[in-house]
């Protein structure tokens, strides 16, 4: 059956030949309903293994017990078969939705078949390995298959940016900050939609969890599956690498009324006199990021609760330092294994506001959770969560 | 209107349905209730629009690559459309419905129209047949 799926696919896309992949990213394992459980059952049922290294996305149920979430009785059942099929076909326990932060680093130039849009853009172009946009069951069907249709971003060809985005024009303190990167990469993504870009004009090396936010934001803004960023990722040296030595279709020059614009359409509400919660971690916190958020805690309670997603790799490590009790005893609560926007986590609400840094949040958090978002730095949101009122401008 | 063949991305059964054009390109995941078929993102032109048992026209996909999923969930709760057309085949969204197949669910056609057709077809009632040619029902 695995094998099937990945050839009807192959069809379709026009591949002619399927090519063998170092590792996937397995990002089926999430609950949408009853059809994915029977899916993933019906694999474990033929005998089915994965043939490469594969980690996990997230579920829909925190395993580690870190938090709590408000699933049905029937759908928490489902979701918990799931999650337990796809460790029957051989993938890692990881959870997590930054698999790259989690010890699975494909290496350059290495065929993948990753799922999760974050992870995809991560692994394209921070990694330079190659990977096209796996969606649900063609992850799982290319791992247990070992193969993946030989389309797309797989081929060097499609990997070169056509489209320049310019951020030469905005002043480089402002991009030198986190709260930048998911603005940026929402604009990007609204922008160059399923093209490849490269981002050029950043004066410094743009580290690793700005590249991440930006990717993520990016990606569900728009179908990003690889961006670059001149200077800094691995296939652009120098922009005009990026472009392979041809000219672009577009060069697109950022304006700084380009960002605000693309700032305000992070929040969905101007309310300004409560908040109702702050989430951050999509994707899923690194350590760095959490020594961040200690930092600016600087040990003080929070009037309304900040939900902090992250993978069971970096909760090891807090509960190991001691900083996980900390953290909870501040009220903070830590999401592991999945995040607030696949699952019911956030206490039902109507009406509230959350406020997060997250352009994916930011972006999914309206729908999914009836939340109305309100985007700011890391700063704002820890700033916030202690008054339980939107604070902006904060210095980090 | 004057028939209008297709080509046939994935097989399926003849149907009669209402086209429908999305305005926007949306992603399934997040923009769609999986329970119901509404349109549940705020920020889509055509959010709180039911798309089961329509001919939808989808301009492009976005977004989550959890699309399949959400389509998946749509064929078994009987809440699908009744035929997909896409400007062009997007691995994404049609994997929900090879795998609908490979379950044994009745899926439905879906097929490939250049996207500056489908205004023509929205809003009329059509008749798609298995060979993919397209007419007013």
């Amino acid at each position: 059956m695995a094998m099937r799926i990945v050839a009807e696919t192959a069809r379709l896309m026009g591949a002619t030949q399927l090519i063998p992949i170092e590792s996937a990213h397995i990002d089926g394992a999430l609950y949408h309903g009853d059809s994915g459980t029977l899916f993933a059952e019906r694999l474990v049922a033929g005998g089915a293994k994965v043939a490469v290294r594969s980690t996990l996305n997230v579920g829909a149920i925190d395993l580690t017990g870190c938090s709590r979430n408000r699933l049905p009785e029937h759908e928490r059942g489902m979701a918990s078969r799931m999650m337990k099929a796809y460790r029957e076909l051989g993938c890692e326990q990881t959870w997590t939705c930054a698999p790259y932060q989690a010890g699975h680093r494909p290496r350059f130039g290495a065929q993948v078949a990753w799922g999760e849009s974050n992870a995809v853009a991560f692994c394209n172009s921070v990694l330079g390995a190659r990977t096209n946009r796996y969606g649900d069951f063609l992850d799982i069907a290319c791992a247990i298959a070992g193969r993946a249709p030989d389309y797309g971003l797989h081929r060097t060809e499609n990997r070169r940016a056509t489209v320049v985005f310019d951020v030469s024009q905005i002043d480089q303190s402002f991009l030198y900050s986190e709260m930048a990167w998911p603005i940026l990469g929402h604009l990007y993504g609204r922008l160059i939609g399923e093209a490849v870009g490269v981002v050029s004009g950043v004066n410094f090396r743009p580290w690793e969890d700005i590249l991440k936010a930006f990717g993520a934001a990016a990606a569900s803004a728009g179908s990003v599956g690889l961006f670059h960023v001149a200077g800094a990722t691995p296939e652009a040296s120098e922009e005009a690498i990026a472009r392979h030595f041809r000219e672009p279709d577009e060069r697109i020059i950022v304006t700084p009324e380009m960002v605000r614009d693309a700032q305000g359409r992070l929040s969905t509400t101007d309310r300004v006199d409560r908040i109702d919660a702050v989430a951050i971690g999509s994707p899923h916190l690194s350590l760095e990021e959490f020594d961040v958020l200690r930092r600016l805690l600087g040990g003080r309670k929070l009037a309304v609760p900040i939900y902090a997603c992250t993978g069971r790799h970096v909760v090891k490590v807090l509960e190991r330092d001691g900083h996980r009790q900390q953290l909870e005893d501040l009220g903070l609560v830590i999401v592991a294994d999945t995040c607030v926007v696949v699952t019911p986590i956030l206490p039902e609400n109507p009406g509230a506001v959350l406020m997060t840094n997250s352009g994916k949040f930011a972006h999914y958090a309206p729908a999914n959770t009836g939340y109305s978002v309100l985007y700011g730095s890391m700063a704002d949101c820890v700033e916030s969560a202690i008054t339980g009122k939107p604070v902006f401008g904060v210095p980090s | 209107m004057t028939p209008l063949p297709c080509e046939v991305l994935l097989p399926g059964a003849g149907v009669k349905a209402r086209g429908f054009a999305l305005t926007a390109p949306i992603s399934f995941w997040g923009g769609v209730d999986p329970k119901t078929g509404t349109v549940a993102d705020l920020r889509h032109p055509e959010h709180g629009t039911n798309i089961a048992g329509l001919a939808l026209m989808i301009p492009a996909t976005v977004g989550s690559c959890s699309g399949a999923a959400i389509l998946l969930e749509l064929v078994h709760a009987g809440r699908a459309p009744a035929a997909v057309i896409l400007h062009e085949p997007d691995a994404i969204l049609l994997l929900g419905l090879i795998v609908a197949k490979e379950m044994g669910w009745q899926t439905p056609i879906a097929l490939r129209l250049d996207r500056n057709q489908f205004a023509a077809l929205h809003g009329q009632p059509l008749e798609i047949d298995e060979a993919g040619l397209v007419r007013s029902a």
